[in-house]
């Protein structure tokens, strides 16, 4: 029996302990946005936070967490938006997307624990994490906008489908 | 040109499913929303009447404009939208998306036409028509307005998704005329805007997908949440051509959450379990005996690396070539020459490693088959579909879902499709079926192994008199699309080379491609030809130039002398790179490639440490796609191409072992990372319709020139030319 939070609930496993925290999250507990690249840590696409830490889903056994607290991409803003996610979205950071949460919940362990990053802080924190469409300008210029605060005051923009659809996770 | 939506006949267009058209024409329509049927988030959901098949209009105003292409990053979701946007004279910021369905196109004659999405021909092959379409709209809502309020149309302007009664100022709302507009008849025939007077086209517009992708929606195949479902993992034999030996299923019909163990086609092993990772973990605990006696290639060819390429080489020198493009005398050209350069150059074999592994979802029943997928061709994976259950067409649903990365994997091979249904098939419930990375590079059809001989001679003067290529490699068209074979030969292997889309000005010129197929998977893979090709020509032109002692980029202008469009793409990358003013340290490559009716160049800066590590400091970027629909996402394409092709001309490289491919996963086939991402800088050099009537595409061409800018920057730095790929084969320490 293993117990552990995710996103604010509680909730309780007794399952095999080796299944990876990745296929709980997506095949159990129905969170398909930390999504599988590799299944042995080498991409990043299913990072998620474990005690706030950046960790790879599908590289950590549920039975191992055993009272941790997980964060996924749908608990990452609770009820609002993050400020990353604002960012990605104001500098259209996706192309096709797939590989985004785990950039997004990467940054966000970043700028927890260094909220001015440098451009080789970034590029050792975010290394990890593939992006085969090759967004990593645009990821790098919206970890940089957050950091520096700027992002609010960045223009939305061109277009009125940002201000029809940016709303509060629900 | 043609404003119909229609399978077009045009070489690089035809997709080789036009046969398709007139197998279900007759049928009747199939339902959408079938009974017990989850459409996938993105797709048409129609409550109110069509104003014309591309346009959906609700009454509070709400657009909804259809997609027929699929989007797999390169913003065709966005970029097609815009184009019916620009005529219908709609308030952008009430647009929304929304994908047809394949099983809707067949069933009702294809109104939407062609839905491939691949050769960067979303925009190139459906602008015309798309504009009309929202002309057509635009015109109906008019009409409408105009009729109520019993005045002539001429009087009424259109703007925002409103109707304006110009003399009065009355105005009417597209939502309250939309469910009456769309009972008019379609006007045939109505003008276009004159590219002046756009206002839409050319704007660097947010895209439609951006929040549902920041959000984690569950927007992709491998997402699919149905009733009941199951998930599979399967195995294909390791070695290319084996099958399966034997196989005892009760060894894990025990372990929890399993619940088959299904053979597929003879080659591949799926368990069927609760949950995906009972599924994998069951795999793996099975003890599958595969027979690989089979795994020869023909005439007991071994398929392994080595092998391969001494056959490949040995292609150069064999008389049963295609020639596709010969002017002047090549052979008296090389006879008289007072100099001759000659190099041979390689290209290994490539996977596409999309960031989400080959998946779909299949859910098979008596009256017929539901499949969720991420598929570049919604009607190719139908047909799939169909052929391999031996079904009707008209049975089959297929729901498009965005893909996790496309580039030419998902496009005409469908083997992933036909795997699903066959295991599906098996099952009394919705089957999710992944692969895993390591099943996904081991089981794609790669970028083929090219090998190429050059032969240039100069006369007395320095001029270059001629210039004869040989290539040689397996046939894409021929493993996958035989109706592109002309005469049996697949001039598309000699892209690049060819007279629309080698503009160089040589005298004597002979370019001809030898055909050796193997057992050897070979696919389409983003840029396709013009890749290898592309790498093959930029990289002997610099050997050329310092043959002759010249500057690489004058030595180019040289040849592009006749050809304007190319020489200004040319030389606006290099007056941009400050091309020759480069810091000490600091060597550049330069390249040019035309593809899919675009022109791209690109010059890197690069240096190499004493270790021999290169490292690429920025790539500049010109571009002429002809029309520009959205800056910002040409801009975008341009950074992800450099991106896909640097990381493979640095590292990418897939070898094989007696049938079995060697590499993995991303340790052993590594990709470009963000520490290895160099800025890019993108100038866009449109040139509308100046030198042809041709919207360029966006999402390939700016892959194929950033190998040779790569490797001709390295033989700028070492002196010693790269004749093969990838890089990291090369020592680079200084000798």
């Amino acid at each position: 029996m293993t117990e552990l939070t995710v996103n604010g609930t509680r909730h309780r496993f007794d399952g095999d302990p080796l299944t990876p925290l990745l296929w709980y999250l997506r095949d159990e507990l129905a969170l398909s946005g930390t999504r599988f690249g590799c299944g042995a840590g080498l991409c990043g696409c299913c990072t998620v936070h474990i005690d706030g830490a950046a960790a790879r889903a599908c590289s950590v056994a549920v039975g191992d967490i055993d009272g941790k607290v997980v964060t996924t991409i749908e608990g990452l803003g609770g009820t609002v938006l993050h400020p990353l996610q604002k960012a990605w979205i104001q500098l259209d950071v996706p192309q096709c997307g797939y590989c985004q949460s785990g950039q997004i919940m990467q940054a966000a362990a970043l700028l927890a624990g260094n909220p001015a990053p440098t451009d080789p802080d970034i590029d050792d924190a975010m290394s990890g994490n593939i992006c085969r469409c090759g967004t990593y300008p645009r990821i790098r210029a919206a970890i940089k906008a957050v950091a520096s605060g700027s992002h609010a005051g960045l223009a939305p923009p061109p277009g009125g489908q940002l201000a029809a659809t940016a709303k509060p996770v629900p | 040109m043609s404003t119909q939506p229609q399978t077009l006949g045009r070489r690089g267009f035809a997709f080789g499913i036009s046969a398709l058209a007139g197998l279900v024409a007759a049928l009747p329509p199939m339902p959408s929303q079938a009974a017990g049927s989850t459409p996938s988030p993105n797709e048409s959901k129609q409550q109110h009447p069509e104003v014309t098949v591309w346009v959906v209009i609700e009454p509070d105003d709400t657009t909804i404009i259809r997609v027929a292409r699929s989007e797999m990053g390169q913003g065709s979701m966005t970029a097609l939208p815009m184009l019916v946007a620009e005529e219908l004279e709609c308030d952008w910021a009430l647009v929304r998306a929304e994908y047809v369905l394949a099983s809707d196109n067949l069933a009702r004659g294809r109104p939407w036409g062609d839905m491939v999405t691949a050769a960067s021909l979303a925009i190139r092959a459906s602008h015309a028509y798309l504009r009309k379409a929202g002309a057509q709209a635009r015109t109906m809502l008019i009409d409408e307005a105009a009729a109520r309020w019993g005045v002539g149309a001429d009087a009424c302007v259109a703007k925002n998704s409103v109707v304006t009664h110009i003399p009065t100022g009355r105005t009417l709302r597209y939502g309250a005329l939309a469910q009456a507009a769309s009972a008019r008849a379609i006007p045939p025939n109505v003008p276009l805007k004159r590219p002046q007077d756009w206002q839409v086209i050319g704007r660097p517009l947010a895209r439609l997908d951006t929040v549902e992708k920041v959000t984690a929606r569950p927007i992709y195949a491998s997402d699919v949440r149905l009733p009941g479902m199951l998930h599979a993992a399967v195995a294909a034999c390791p070695a290319r051509g084996g099958r399966i030996g034997h196989f005892d299923a009760q060894q894990v019909l025990a372990m929890p959450g399993v619940r088959q163990v299904v053979a597929v086609d003879n080659n591949a092993v799926a368990v069927v379990a609760a949950s995906w990772w009972q599924a994998k973990k069951a795999l793996d605990a099975l003890s599958i005996v595969w027979d690989e006696s089979s795994a020869d290639g023909s005439a007991g060819l071994e398929l392994s690396t080595e092998p391969l390429a001494r056959m490949f080489r040995a292609g150069l020198d064999a008389s049963d070539v295609a020639i596709g493009r010969r002017r002047g005398d090549i052979d008296a050209a090389l006879a008289t020459a007072a100099t001759l350069v000659q190099a041979d150059y390689e290209a290994p074999y490539l996977a596409h490693a999309t960031m989400e592994p080959q998946t779909c979802t299949a859910h098979v029943t008596a009256q017929g088959a539901q499949v969720w997928a991420p598929t570049q061709n919604g009607e190719g994976t139908l047909l799939v579909v169909a052929q391999t259950l031996g079904i009707d067409p008209s049975r089959v649903v297929v729901h498009k879902h965005h893909l996790g990365g496309g580039f030419g994997r998902r496009g005409l091979a469908q083997d992933w499709a036909r795997q699903a249904v066959l295991i599906a098939r098996e099952v009394d419930a919705p089957v999710k079926m992944i692969w895993s990375r390591e099943e996904d590079v081991r089981h794609d059809l790669y970028r083929p192994f090219c090998v190429a001989r050059h032969t240039a001679g100069f006369d007395r003067a320095g001029r270059l008199i001629g210039w004869k290529t040989r290539l040689c490699g397996s046939s894409i068209s021929d493993a996958l699309a035989r109706d592109r074979l002309k005469n049996g030969e697949d001039h598309e292997m000699m892209s690049g080379f060819l007279e629309e889309d080698m503009v160089y000005d040589v005298p004597n010129i002979e370019v001809g491609y030898v055909m050796r197929n193997t057992a050897v998977p070979v696919c389409f893979w983003r840029g396709v030809n013009h890749t290898q090709n592309g790498y093959f020509r930029e990289a002997f032109v610099d050997e050329m130039a310092r043959a002759r002692g010249q500057d690489p980029y004058l030595f180019r202008r040289d040849l592009l002398a006749h050809s304007p469009r190319s020489l200004a793409v040319l030389d606006e990358v290099a007056r941009r790179a400050n091309w020759g003013r480069q810091h000490a340290g600091v060597h550049q490559g330069i390249a040019i490639v035309e593809s899919y009716e675009s022109v791209c160049a690109h010059v890197i800066d690069l240096s190499i440490d004493a270790a021999g590590q290169p490292t690429v400091h920025r790539v500049v970027c010109a571009i002429d796609s002809g029309y520009v629909v959205n800056p910002a996402i040409v801009t975008a394409q341009m950074q992800g191409a450099v991106a896909f092709g640097l990381g493979a001309a640095l590292d990418g490289e897939i070898t094989l072992h007696k049938g079995r491919v060697q590499q993995s996963n991303f340790h052993d086939y590594p990709v470009l990372r963000m520490n290895q991402m160099p800025p890019v800088e993108t100038y866009l050099v449109p040139s509308a319709d100046r030198y042809s009537a041709k919207w360029g595409g966006i999402g390939e061409p700016g892959v194929p020139p950033i190998a040779p800018a790569l490797a001709n920057a390295v033989f700028a730095a070492t002196g010693r030319p790269v004749r093969s790929l990838p890089l990291s084969r090369h020592p680079l320490a200084p000798t």
